[in-house]
This record gives C-alpha cells, sequence and structure tokens, in this order.
C-alpha cells in the first residue's frame, strides 16, 4: 500500500470532529440545543468533506504527487458517514423518533426530499466503492460514480432551502463548489495539466547530471 | 381569564423546577413573609429591590428601573407545571438577526449596544405622539411578573420570567383615535454596534418590523416587557424595552423597540416579507399548520440534552387558548397564519 502514514492521517481527521462533536454534546458545550447544532455541524462536515473529495482531481492534475488519489474513495465514504450521522442526529434530536412524522416530512418537504436523495447517491456509491464493483462495472463504474456531482448540487440545495436569513456561509460553500466544477470543464482541466507538465519538465531538467565538463 | 389560582392539588411545579431557581424562590417567599411582618408595623415598608433569582444582576441598573422593584406584582401569570428555563440559556441562544444569524451571536455583539438613554417614538393615529424616554414610558405602570412560554417558529421552546406592564395600557395613555386599527413596531437600527445590519448577505430589509391587530395588542396577555428574572433585560433579550406576545410564535415578539405607530392598515412585518409563504402576519402557535419546511406539531423544549430531547406535543395558541381563541372566531386559521 502506497502512502499508508497519509492515508492513516487522513483517517483520523476524518474521525476525530464528530467525535469532538459529540463530546462536546455530551458536557452541554454545545448550548441548550444540541441535537439541532449536531445536525447543523454534521451536515456542513459532509459538505466540506465532499468539497474536498472533489478538490483531489484538480490538485493531481496540477501536481507530481500520486497522494491525492489514493484517498479519495476514503473521503467519498467519510463524506457518506458524515451524512448518515446527520440522518441519525435528525431522527434522534429532532424527530424523537417519530418515524409517522418521518413518511410524512419525506412526503411533504422539498429540502427533506433533496437530502433523502443526495443520501441515495452516496448510498450508491459507498455501496459500489469496493474493487469488485469496479471490476464487474468495468466503464460504468466511472459513469456511476459521476453521482458525486449530482451530490454536490443536491446537498448546496437542501442547505439553501434551510437557511433562514443569511446566505453568506452558503455562498461560500457555493462559490467552492463552482469553482471545483469549473476545474473539469474540459478548457481548465487541459490547462491545470498543462501546468504539471511543465513543472515535470522543469524538475526533470533540473535533474539532469551537469554536462561533461570535459 | 387571565390570572390562573393553581388548586392545591396542581401545585407541583416546584418538584420540577430546578434547584437554584427553587432555593431563591424559596427565599424571596421568606423575604415577602418578613416584609408582610414588616409591613404590619407603621412607617416600616418592605421593599423586594433584589431579583428573586440567582442570576447575574447588572451593576448598575437603571434607576427607571430599580425604584420599580419594591412594587413589582410577581408571579402575576404562572403557567401550570412548566420549569423556568435557565437563565444562561434564556441569554445564550437567541434570534437577533440584527447581531448576526447564529444563536450565539448576540449575546456575542449585543454588549455594545447603549441601552441609556433610550427613547421609542410614539405616532401615527394617537392624540399624544411624541418621542418617550423608556423612563416616562414605564413610570407610570405597576411591574408584573409574566412567566411565559415562549414558543421559537423553528420548533423550539422556553419558559421565561418576564417584568413588564401590558402594552394596551401604554396605547391607552397614549389615546388611540379611530384610525387605530394595528399597531407597528421596529426595532433599533444601529450600524456601529449590529454587524448584520451592514452584511451585503443579510435578506432582511433592515429595520425589523413588526405588528399586531389593536385587539391583539390590547390584549391583557400582551405586555411591553423590561425585565426578565427580576432584573433588566439583557441587550441580546430586547434591552432595553421589547414586545411579548406568549401565544405567538417568538419573532412577533420584537425587541428594542424604538417606534411605535397605531395605523389603519396591517403594517409591514419583516418575516412575513421575506417568506410570505412560510410566515404569516398573525403567526399564532398552531399545531395544525405546519411551516412549509417543517412540523409545527412538536418542540424542542431547551435545554434538551443528547439523552433527553425534550420533544413534546405543541399546544394550540402555546397553551393561551382560553385566553385568546376568541379573538379569532371565524377565522380561517389556516388561511391566515
Amino acid at each position: 500500500m502506497k502512502h499508508p502514514i497519509w492515508r492513516a492521517s487522513v483517517f483520523v481527521l476524518g474521525l476525530l470532529p464528530p467525535l469532538y462533536w459529540l463530546y462536546l454534546g455530551w458536557t452541554s458545550a454545545l448550548g441548550p440545543d444540541p441535537g439541532q447544532v449536531l445536525v447543523e455541524r454534521l451536515g456542513q462536515g459532509a459538505l466540506v468533506i465532499l468539497l474536498l473529495t472533489l478538490s483531489l482531481s484538480p490538485l493531481q492534475w496540477t501536481m507530481r504527487w500520486t497522494g491525492w488519489a489514493h484517498v479519495r474513495r476514503q473521503l467519498g465514504l467519510w463524506c457518506f458517514a458524515y451524512v448518515c450521522l446527520h440522518l441519525t442526529a435528525y431522527l434522534l434530536f429532532i424527530l424523537g423518533l417519530d418515524w409517522a412524522q418521518l413518511g410524512e416530512e419525506l412526503v411533504e418537504r422539498p429540502y427533506i426530499i433533496v437530502g433523502a436523495l443526495a443520501w441515495l447517491c452516496l448510498l450508491v456509491m459507498a455501496a459500489t466503492s469496493n474493487r469488485w464493483s469496479m471490476r464487474k462495472l468495468g466503464p460504468r463504474w466511472k459513469k456511476l460514480h459521476r453521482l458525486a456531482y449530482a451530490v454536490l448540487g443536491l446537498g448546496l440545495l437542501h442547505m439553501l432551502w434551510v437557511v433562514r436569513s443569511d446566505i453568506g456561509l452558503w455562498l461560500i460553500y457555493f462559490a467552492c463548489g463552482a469553482a471545483l466544477m469549473l476545474m473539469r470543464t474540459p478548457w481548465a482541466s487541459r490547462r491545470l495539466k498543462q501546468r504539471r507538465r511543465a513543472r515535470q519538465g522543469a524538475r526533470t531538467a533540473d535533474r539532469q547530471p551537469p554536462a561533461a565538463r570535459f | 381569564m387571565l390570572i390562573r389560582v393553581p388548586s392545591a392539588s396542581r401545585c407541583s411545579s416546584a418538584d420540577i423546577t430546578p434547584e437554584s431557581v427553587y432555593l431563591s424562590r424559596r427565599r424571596f417567599m421568606a423575604a415577602s413573609g418578613a416584609g408582610l411582618a414588616l409591613g404590619a408595623l407603621p412607617g416600616v415598608a418592605f421593599a423586594q429591590d433584589v431579583s428573586p433569582y440567582e442570576v447575574p444582576v447588572p451593576a448598575e441598573q437603571p434607576t427607571w428601573f430599580t425604584e420599580k422593584l419594591p412594587g413589582v406584582q410577581w408571579r402575576a401569570v404562572v403557567p401550570l407545571d412548566e420549569t423556568i428555563t435557565p437563565f444562561e440559556d434564556a441569554t445564550h441562544y437567541n434570534n437577533f438577526y440584527e447581531f448576526g444569524p447564529d444563536k450565539g451571536d448576540p449575546a456575542e455583539h449585543a454588549d455594545a449596544m447603549d441601552i441609556e438613554p433610550w427613547t421609542v417614538q410614539i405616532d401615527g393615529a394617537v392624540e399624544k405622539p411624541g418621542t418617550y424616554s423608556v423612563a416616562d414610558l414605564v413610570q407610570p405602570h405597576r411591574l408584573e411578573e409574566r412567566i411565559y412560554r415562549l414558543r421559537c417558529v423553528e420548533a423550539w421552546s422556553m419558559v421565561i420570567p418576564w417584568l413588564g406592564f401590558p402594552l394596551g395600557e401604554l396605547i391607552r395613555r397614549a389615546g388611540p383615535t379611530g384610525g387605530a386599527k394595528y399597531v407597528a413596531f421596529e426595532t433599533a437600527v444601529l450600524p456601529e454596534v449590529m454587524p448584520a445590519v451592514d452584511s451585503r448577505f443579510s435578506l432582511i430589509d433592515w429595520p425589523y418590523r413588526e405588528g399586531l391587530r389593536i385587539d391583539e395588542a390590547m390584549h391583557p396577555l400582551t405586555i411591553l416587557a423590561v425585565g426578565m428574572y427580576g432584573r433588566i433585560l439583557e441587550e441580546q433579550n430586547g434591552a432595553p424595552m421589547r414586545l411579548v406576545v406568549p401565544w405567538k410564535y417568538g419573532f412577533k415578539s420584537i425587541k428594542s423597540i424604538v417606534r411605535l405607530s397605531l395605523v389603519e392598515e396591517q403594517p409591514y412585518t419583516t418575516w412575513q416579507n421575506l417568506a410570505p409563504e412560510e410566515y404569516g402576519f398573525y403567526a399564532n402557535v398552531n399545531p395544525n399548520v405546519d411551516h412549509p419546511r417543517w412540523t409545527q406539531a412538536r418542540e424542542r423544549r431547551l435545554p434538551a440534552n443528547l439523552f433527553s430531547t425534550n420533544v413534546r406535543d405543541t399546544l394550540m395558541f402555546n397553551g393561551y387558548a382560553d385566553e385568546v381563541a376568541s379573538l379569532y372566531q371565524g377565522m380561517d386559521l389556516a388561511k391566515f397564519y
């Protein structure tokens, strides 16, 4: 396995925030409505991880280091895990485990429907994230995992519909998401890849042994 | 019926009141007892001039407030079987969007708001329009302690002991004329201390505005609050003077009022204007009419914690149906939400 320390660090960094938030909730440090705060933090955490996952390809295009691609699956699974926790916290703290109410919410509330769709997309991707599925699906796997872009759109819409009066924070997420999508246009991705090639060229030139002096 | 006198068999609220509040209540009762005994002596008047709650009291409270304390009618309205929300939670979990969109923003930023001196403009269909100081507005009234449920439209709730006086008394003193069909309120706009007022990302068109129908405004449950937990209001709770309408969602109870107008037409109200399909002019607490984005059938009574989520059923008119349902007789509350 390549980059074991890098992968392990990403794993620990993914694990720490939910544990820390739970600890804060446990010690009443999240205020009088800790359930609501957990739901919000887990949701935004999932969005941040999704944005990080989507920034791996552009990073890979521009830099020589190969570590970026090696944490893509892990980050995708972290995003799924955060969304699952977000959903659990919502069921526990907001709905009070009232399943009849959940049915009603799933029918009536557009933002819940959009959130549920995003979760379903992530579920499909998580379930097909193993090597066996990759082999089995062949070229269709790559297409299927473009669902990540749909999740980004659905997630942003889900959050936009929750915002009540101040869209500043949402605009930051939106701008990051839009930038990452723009980098994927053929023109931009070609430019990014050219930069790496140019740099690589420069580096190989550096490494060439000095010309013989005699 | 405005003042509920609980029967002896229902006097169980002490069992569930937090210990600190309960103990201070006992201290207060003992003090009152002493007051009664002293009061029997000629020339010795008893004054309850400290907060009966164990809460932080500002070192310097304005004299217009402190000179009212001895005359306070404590526990004038008390809900049955409710636990008073801890002061810390009531003052650190607030919506006051001028100070920022997060629940902790008001407590962090509102301290900078200077509430002394403070004036309120009273205008419109009144005989005595003018700009009055809070001191002048409070002076003729006896302060009452009203312990009210507060139900936020976001589906959380608290129980808060306010100190205030009926808005109706103030309106009567101002002398409403024939055109006074509604009351419009405005919150202060102080860009130098309110970060969100200048924010480009805020969707609210400041000043924050609210309104009531005149009969709602004159209802004895509707008060102008100047204190809480036996002391002046914290800035984040709407100091120096705010509205409290206990049967409506919290956003109706406008904070830090600088203007009160009696008007003929239904006034502009902030949230209704921002999202009319979500927030109505009436905004009566109603478990049968959902917010488009979430149910209003239940609420989280705060403080909650990870082990007890305190989810409970929301009551019609927030539990004040006996007192206020008649105001809306014949109205379709699903239409006039």
